[in-house]
């Protein structure tokens, strides 16, 4: 069966626009129909902005006419989290504080993908200012996981993770702070690539964690990943944090094969609390990668164990620092009663504004860097951190990469961990690392579960060295079936009901 | 380290200005205690003459050429204020005056519903006694 025009690559819509095989306005109106069709039942969008998108295409065909190559991402129909700053396009991080917000300017990422040729179809669903695993913290409405719609797409970048899933878009960009872009592609059963710290220029995206956070893309295919890599990364003089660097060339090398690799698992991430299945279709995939020629050793990071404690000191005291600008005087909501003072206007805006786990997170982070606490806490978090940045540092001395799941588990349901911050934030027990220590990794799918959920499998890098990453999983995955398998389209737009049980009876297929 | 009390909710949330509903400093408690226990982890390791890692990556700070560019134009700059008095953001009195908040030139403008049933935890904002050097 060949695959519907919304399901393949953004790499093939490329090729087929600048071919003019396919024009690019036939591209986003297919795009938005399938938008229209299935985004009711799943919520990944905020805003749809299909006068522009329409317009963009248009631009593009005209372009190709007079024979000019728009990019390589030539019509491709790409999606942005909304924490993406877009100029004449509402941008609310997924907050009531920034509701209404219209920005006066475009992100580095967005004027990247613009001028590679790329339509923005609009703006995508999140947890509040990136700040959460399940997408649940959203201030306008949850998200549903394309394969089962009683349960969660992860989070933060929930709404990417179910839109590139579910085929409402080729490609989309997410932010990856703790997790944020593996979690749920892990969840969604995509690919999920967050960069090496500072690869991607941040100009424009609003800030949670400044020595954490890092744009990345969503796609159904590595291949995606690595040109949408491409595209966005390289040194911007606007984001004095971005690497001077020019962007790395990694589509070619993506298929030079892993013989000769070697990669580790650590022990130390044989946790309890991981589901068997998980722990099944990892043990799998490693296997995988070891008959395509890869090593496998047992490799230690003696403070895994610390990296979510660090993470939960580290990330909500910056993101405490970061969200003191939402003080309702500049842009967005503005409360209180008048009459009563500037810190009251303060304090009830920012009272009214944020959600509980923005609040949360404001109060766990401003007790961390508190007089008197700053030592015991923030302090001690960093020192946590450099010896955890020191363990990848000696493991990256015996192997290429490091091997685990992405998540301890499969999509959980909507509602299960609510109520529970501990809970909810233990599903990031294997994403934080990475980030921690500004390394390059990616989430690809690499099972299901027997109810037919995705797994993922996430491998880590050395900085900068996104080519190895990309061409193992890129290896792995022409070796899989596990990313071309679809969501039952009878959850997404009620037709084709027995499209579920077809795939369930793929079951976890391992090498071809 | 002990539980949170109430008032170290109420202390935090005003260093963070941040307005709370009763049952919000109830549940900040509670979580926010819950929480930090899992942070006691962190006591044990050791970190004896460890420099605390600031940033992902080594950096030093980048200097650009002192050449002037184009800013953002004044209309995107305060044309989303929620309030603004033709090219200026503007904002509820800083200081008390005299004659009273009544001074307030926000006052023409309105603000938001908010009520304040319990009748704290920043009533005073020209006095912090918690205000502290972060």
């Amino acid at each position: 069966m060949s695959e519907a025009l919304h399901y393949l690559p953004a790499t093939e819509l490329a090729r087929r626009v600048r071919a003019r095989e396919l024009g690019a306005v036939e591209l986003v109106r297919v795009t938005l129909e399938r938008i229209a069709a299935a985004d009711p039942r799943l919520g990944s969008f905020l805003h749809v902005d299909a006068d522009g998108a329409e317009r963009r295409a248009a631009e593009i065909d005209a372009a190709l006419a007079r024979r000019v190559d728009p990019g390589p991402l030539a019509g491709v129909p790409v999606a942005l989290k909304d924490v993406l700053v877009t100029r004449g396009l509402p941008t609310t991080a997924g907050s009531k504080i920034l509701d209404g917000w219209i920005p006066p300017y475009d992100a580095t990422v967005v004027e990247r993908l613009r001028a590679a040729g790329a339509v923005i179809l609009g703006k995508l669903n999140l947890d509040e200012f990136a700040m959460g695993s399940s997408n649940e913290n959203s201030a306008f409405h949850p998200v549903h996981n394309p394969w089962d719609l009683d349960r969660v797409p992860g989070g933060s970048s929930g709404g990417a993770a179910a839109a590139v899933a579910a085929g409402l878009c080729a490609a989309a960009l997410g932010t990856d702070t703790g997790g944020s872009i593996r979690q749920p592609a892990s969840l969604c059963g995509v690919v999920g690539l967050k960069p090496t710290y500072g690869r991607v220029p941040r100009w424009g995206v609003i800030a949670f964690a400044s020595s954490l956070d890092q744009v990345g893309p969503l796609c159904r295919t590595v291949g995606d990943a690595a040109l949408m890599l491409e595209v966005i990364a390289g040194f911007d003089p606007r984001d004095s944090t971005s690497i001077a660097e020019p962007a790395p060339r990694l589509v070619a090398g993506l298929g030079r094969g892993i013989s000769g690799l070697t990669i580790g698992r650590p022990r130390e991430l044989e946790l309890p609390g991981v589901d068997p299945e998980v722990t099944f279709a990892v043990d799998e995939a490693i296997e995988v990668l070891v008959h395509l020629g890869a090593t496998v050793t047992d490799v230690s990071l003696p403070h895994a164990r610390d990296w979510l404690p660090t993470y939960y000191l580290v990330a909500p005291a910056e993101a405490s620092s970061n969200l003191a600008r939402y003080d309702g005087v500049r842009y967005g909501l503005r409360a209180g009663p008048p009459g009563q003072g500037l810190h009251d206007m303060y304090s009830r805006t920012r009272g009214s504004g944020f959600g509980a786990e923005a609040k949360r997170r404001i109060m766990l982070g401003t007790f961390a860097l508190r007089s008197g606490y700053y030592d015991a806490y923030y302090k001690k978090a960093q020192q946590v951190r450099a010896l955890i940045a020191a363990d990848y540092a000696r493991a990256f001395t015996e192997v290429d990469l490091i091997a685990t799941p992405t998540s301890p588990t499969a999509a959980f349901r909507l509602g299960e961990k609510t109520h529970d911050p501990v809970a909810m934030y233990l599903t990031d027990v294997f994403t934080l690392g990475a980030p921690l220590a500004g390394l390059p990794a990616i989430s690809v799918p690499c099972g299901f579960t027997p109810e037919g959920l995705p797994i993922g499998l996430q491998l880590t890098a050395r900085a900068l060295d996104e080519a190895t990453l990309l061409r193992a999983a890129a290896a792995y995955e022409r070796a899989t079936e596990h990313g071309s398998r679809r969501p039952p389209e009878s959850n997404l737009t009620g037709e084709g009901a027995s499209a579920g049980a077809g795939a369930a009876a793929l079951g976890r297929g391992g090498a071809r | 380290m002990a539980p949170l009390t109430r008032e170290d909710v109420l202390a935090i949330a005003r260093l963070a200005r941040l307005h709370l509903e009763p049952d919000e400093v109830e549940r900040l408690r509670g979580e926010l205690s819950a929480i930090l226990a899992h942070m006691e982890r962190l006591a044990a390791v050791d970190t004896t003459g460890v420099e605390p890692m600031t940033h992902a990556v080594p950096m030093t700070l980048r200097l650009r050429a002192d050449e002037v560019e184009p800013p953002l134009s004044v209309e995107d700059a305060v044309g989303q204020a929620p309030d603004r008095d033709g090219d200026l953001f503007r904002v509820p009195h800083i200081l008390k005056t005299a004659s009273g908040p009544a001074a307030d030139p926000a006052a023409r403008a309105g603000g938001g519903p908010d009520e304040d049933p319990d009748g704290d935890p920043d009533e005073d904002p020209d006095e912090d006694p918690d205000e502290e050097k972060m």
